[in-house]
């Protein structure tokens, strides 16, 4: 690893010295903060491709109650029933600090509250395969909108952990040892520096005792 | 306060209109990305049909880290393809390096 580019200086060895604490700090640090987002993660993704397969099967089972219906009545009088919906559904958004990504959490409403209101059509002129599909729909709905939340929060925690695994692996394995290589040098050249101070005043001694005394 | 959105062919959402979520019917990927970019700041949620996802997938990924709107992809008429799956496999990927759950 190559070292940085500095004076083998006391006050860069100083500086150098505190960087490499700060540094094995935040290696700590990041090294806690992805296990548990990814603890976090593996709980939501396992749930999330439950949840996935459970609606994916119940939709299938909602499309074909309106393949029946579809079947049964013709796809204009099938618009002209669905056209005028009565319920309309509204969706706050609470958001949750998970290990510093922002996470949603939904809270739906309901224009109206009647669960009757998912029909807005009278009954009269439609077959009862339609209402089979519209109630198969709304029965999903939770789980679809739970699904949303999950997934949503899988794919920001993805991002997350991403970075947070560039950051540890950038500390660990390009910052740290360079750092430690770069006061490895410093402290060799100035060791070696003071050695040969050392040396130069003997020979300086010896010199000056040969001119005053002949030795 | 945010709405909830389907997209895709009229058959596999027209249902969703009467459960309270509005629709938006789609017939090319070319509509499909600009009625997206008009949606995105109001719909908290949007639920795409499979079919479509993929057709504009390279503009889906752009939402991928913000917080709203979540772009969830589910199964039409024509039937599952899979790719819901696959991207929550591709989230593992992303975090963990390799699809480590597996299928």
């Amino acid at each position: 690893m190559a070292r940085l580019n500095v004076n083998p200086t006391r006050m860069e060895l100083t500086n150098l010295k505190r960087k490499l604490v700060t540094a094995r700090r935040g290696h700590k640090l990041l090294k806690d903060k992805r296990d548990e987002l990814m603890r976090r993660f593996m709980e939501k993704v396992r749930e999330n491709k439950e949840l996935r397969k459970k609606v994916e099967e119940k939709i299938k089972e909602a499309n074909l109650h309106m393949a029946i219906a579809r079947s049964v009545m013709s796809d204009t009088a099938i618009e002209a029933a669905l056209m005028m919906p009565m319920q309309e559904m509204n969706v706050d958004i609470v958001s949750r600090n998970v290990m510093s990504v922002i996470i949603p959490e939904y809270k739906t409403s309901f224009k109206t509250a009647d669960s009757a209101d998912i029909y807005p059509y009278g009954f009269a002129y439609t077959s009862t395969d339609l209402d089979d599909a519209v109630k198969s729909l709304s029965d999903i709905l939770p789980d679809l909108i739970k699904l949303a939340e999950i997934e949503k929060s899988c794919q920001l925690m993805a991002v997350e952990i991403e970075k947070t695994r560039r950051r540890v692996n950038a500390l660990e394995h390009v910052m740290i040892p360079r750092y430690e290589e770069t006061i490895k040098y410093i402290a060799m050249k100035l060791d070696e520096n003071e050695r040969g101070a050392t040396t130069r005043t003997m020979k300086v001694k010896d010199m000056m005792l040969q001119q005053a005394h002949n030795y | 306060m945010y709405k909830i959105g389907v997209m895709g062919d009229r058959d596999s959402i027209y249902g969703f209109q009467s459960v309270g979520l509005t629709v938006f019917p789609i017939d090319d990927t070319n509509e499909g990305i600009k009625t997206l970019r008009s949606i995105s700041e109001e719909y908290a949620v949007i639920f795409i049909t499979e079919k479509l996802a993929l057709e504009m997938d390279s503009e889906i990924q752009k939402y991928k880290d913000k917080t709203v709107p979540a772009i969830i992809p589910i199964p039409g008429v024509t039937g599952n393809t899979g790719l819901g799956m696959k991207n929550v496999s591709r989230s593992v990927e992303q975090a963990v390096g390799s699809d480590i759950l597996g299928g």
